[in-house]
């Protein structure tokens, strides 16, 4: 269960350039990445805060909720999209839609990308500008967003991903737990291995 | 066929390669094939470390530097000192868990999805990912190849399986006559005009029909290669002889001994005539014309003799609001005939268009001729050895008398990581595959193009159909 205050992004598409601009990958660290999150929306050209830029502002700078349009975090595959995100304090997406691998890289860490249905969505948007600071607590032991007197949408989502949010999961010793499995198909795979490039390196 | 059940090309591939299936859990999937890169693995060697696993398979690894690399003389130091960091942690990674690497210097190095096929090691029937989203590209040989993220991208090292939720399965037919003058990376743009940005979310696309089949194979990687633009995370074409003839004679390509065996086995990998596919989309191509991107996404497409269109005529308020931010941004006015647009660069290379046949074309349009004075104009070849054919065909010559920079193998301007970027408000038509803000460097407006759009547009210092050249 996560409450915070929701800062709301009306745009579709948001891609991962956006999100984490290219000059920022290049550490070989997971960590650090916040400051930049949305750099060239939250700067002025030569490095000046933007203010108008909504994470600039009060009451957003210390939004936990990020609400979006379809098709968030599109484009590059680069997962330190979702680790700026988490390193800014972002908690939980709300959008219609998310693009494949940034959900994928959402989920493994710990950041809870959630799909409502469009028409909610316009609805937080409006309420996110008008009555700021909207909060609200996302559930997913139960599956709801609430503010702080009623339910205001619900979201599927399967329970290997709600385990893998909800912390529980470490993916590759799940993996490893298949290691006969995984043998047992690479025996039958290459049973006189190694014949088949590239592994005949 | 799977037992006596229709299915398609996907399925075939995805049961061929799976490991274990849990209810309610993602499938494990056995990875042919991983790529690696600078930029998305140094955390994912580090995650292993920390946990004290290794590499389960470093023989099935193969690493190349090409994101961040300058293009420039590669006797000189790397100035970029934090991007000089990454790539040595590469090279200490690779050396310690076994992987081959190939470092600056080596004759195969290049952009990793350049050199897969390029070397052999792509191949038909393969489960390939890395860490990197344009991995759709090695889909043209009938593989099924995606991006993962950098968590996946250790998992992978650690188990040599990923975790995945079978997609749903997506046709494209594309149909009629494909005009003269309209190339591959045409298609796409079209086909991504078409669907959208996310029109092919959760799925995988197959491209089907005669028009793909008559494609060579770099004209089906360069449309693969933009399936990630259409929202999926693979793109893939069945394999034929265009895919044998390719790979045979590649350094890691099979040997000729295996050759008649292994296409026999490729040969069954199509979906079969009654399987179905979640959804299909067919395509007429025989009006396309060279595309054009007017906005900042690829699906903000239109044809060379086209418009910049009108915000206020889009019904829908949120593509309204896209197109209204997208046209601030580009500096352009609705209603602008896409010809009339000048620009300040020219950018051939990338994964999508950095291969020898796009050089070719290229050179064929600038033979003899000058660059605009206007223009500053740039080829880097998507891998060490397309340059080193490239010279040795002397299209090298027809560039640098053209007026055109002549660079070494990476990236470059597609991402902008190292020294080649656009500075605010330059203009640049490139061969690549994103047109997001600031994809080419803060405030640069990339309009997305064929190589031989690019090249006309060189020469005429404004768009420019290559059909007229
Ligand atoms: S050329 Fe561009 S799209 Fe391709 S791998 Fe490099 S940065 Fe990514």
């Amino acid at each position: 269960m996560h409450s915070g205050v929701v800062a709301p992004l009306d745009q579709t598409d948001i891609d991962t350039d956006q999100i984490i601009p290219k000059q920022f990958l290049k550490s070989v660290s997971r960590e650090g990445y916040g400051d930049f999150l949305f750099h060239d929306w939250r700067t002025e050209e030569g490095g000046a805060i933007n203010p108008a830029f909504i994470l600039n502002r009060e009451p957003y700078k210390g939004a936990s909720i990020l609400l979006a349009g379809r098709n968030f975090g599109c484009g590059s595959s680069r997962e330190h999209a979702a680790w700026a995100l988490r390193d800014f304090g972002f908690r939980a997406i709300l959008a219609p839609s998310f693009a494949d691998i940034f959900r994928e890289n959402a989920d493994q860490n710990g950041l809870a990308a959630l799909s409502l249905e469009e028409s909610v969505v316009r609805e937080l948007l409006a309420r996110a500008h008008n009555e700021a600071p909207l909060r609200l607590t996302v559930d997913l032991e139960q599956c709801t967003v609430a503010d702080s007197s009623t339910l205001v949408a619900s979201f599927e989502i399967d329970d290997f991903r709600k385990m893998c949010l909800l912390g529980g999961l470490d993916r590759i010793g799940l993996t490893l737990r298949q290691a006969e499995a995984i043998s047992a198909f690479e025996q039958q795979r290459w049973p006189n291995r190694p014949e088949v490039a590239p592994e005949s390196f | 066929m799977i037992g006596d059940q229709p299915s398609t090309l996907l399925d075939k591939i995805w049961n061929n390669h799976l490991v274990h299936a849990d209810p309610g859990a993602p499938d494990l999937l056995y990875v042919d094939l991983h790529l690696l890169h600078e930029v998305t693995s140094a955390q994912a060697f580090d995650g292993l470390k920390v946990a004290g696993r290794t590499v389960r398979r470093p023989d099935l690894c193969v690493a190349t530097v090409d994101h961040n690399i300058p293009t420039t003389d590669r006797s000189l130091p790397v100035l970029d000192s934090i991007a000089c960091r990454q790539m040595e942690v590469l090279r200490e990674n690779a050396q310690s868990h076994g992987i081959r690497l190939f470092d600056v210097g080596d004759e195969r190095q290049g952009i990793v999805h350049v050199i897969g096929p390029e070397l052999g090691l792509t191949r038909p029937g393969m489960v390939i990912v890395c860490g990197d989203s344009h991995t759709s590209t090695h889909g043209a040989f009938g593989a099924l190849s995606f991006g993962i993220g950098t968590s996946e991208v250790e998992h992978v090292l650690a188990t040599q399986c990923i975790p995945q939720r079978r997609p749903k399965a997506m046709e494209i037919r594309l149909k009629g006559d494909r005009p003269m003058g309209v190339s591959a990376k045409d298609l796409i743009l079209a086909i991504i005009g078409k669907i959208g940005v996310s029109g092919a979310a959760g799925h995988v696309i197959e491209y089907t029909g005669p028009v793909v089949e008559s494609l060579s194979m770099e004209e089906r990687m360069t449309i693969c290669n933009m399936s990630i633009e259409a929202g999926a995370r693979a793109g893939m074409i069945s394999p034929d002889t265009t895919t044998f003839e390719y790979l045979r004679n590649r350094e890691f390509g099979p040997n000729s001994d295996e050759f008649a065996d292994l296409e026999m086995e490729w040969g069954s990998l199509k979906t079969d005539d009654r399987a179905t596919f979640d959804r299909s989309v067919v395509m007429d191509v025989s009006d396309l014309e060279p595309q054009v991107t007017w906005g900042t996404n690829p699906g903000m497409v239109t044809g060379i003799s086209g418009r910049v269109p009108n915000p206020d005529e889009i019904e829908d308020e949120e593509v309204r609001d896209s197109a209204e931010r997208a046209l601030t941004y580009m500096g352009l006015g609705p209603g602008t005939p896409m010809e009339s647009i000048s620009v300040d660069r020219v950018f051939v290379g990338s994964c999508t268009n950095g291969r020898l046949e796009d050089l070719r074309e290229v050179a064929r349009i600038l033979d003899g001729k000058r660059v605009h004075s206007g223009v500053h104009a740039m080829v880097v070849p998507g891998s060490t050895a397309v340059r080193r054919q490239a010279e040795l065909e002397g299209l090298d010559r027809v560039f640098r008398d053209a007026g055109f920079e002549w660079r070494e193998a990476g990236c470059s301007m597609c991402i902008g990581m190292n020294p080649d970027t656009l500075s605010t408000g330059e203009r640049c038509a490139s061969t690549t595959n994103r047109n997001f803000e600031g994809r080419q460097g803060r405030g640069g407006r990339t309009h997305l193009v064929s190589p031989a759009t690019a090249a006309a547009t060189a020469l005429a210092g404004r768009f420019t159909d290559p059909r007229g050249t």
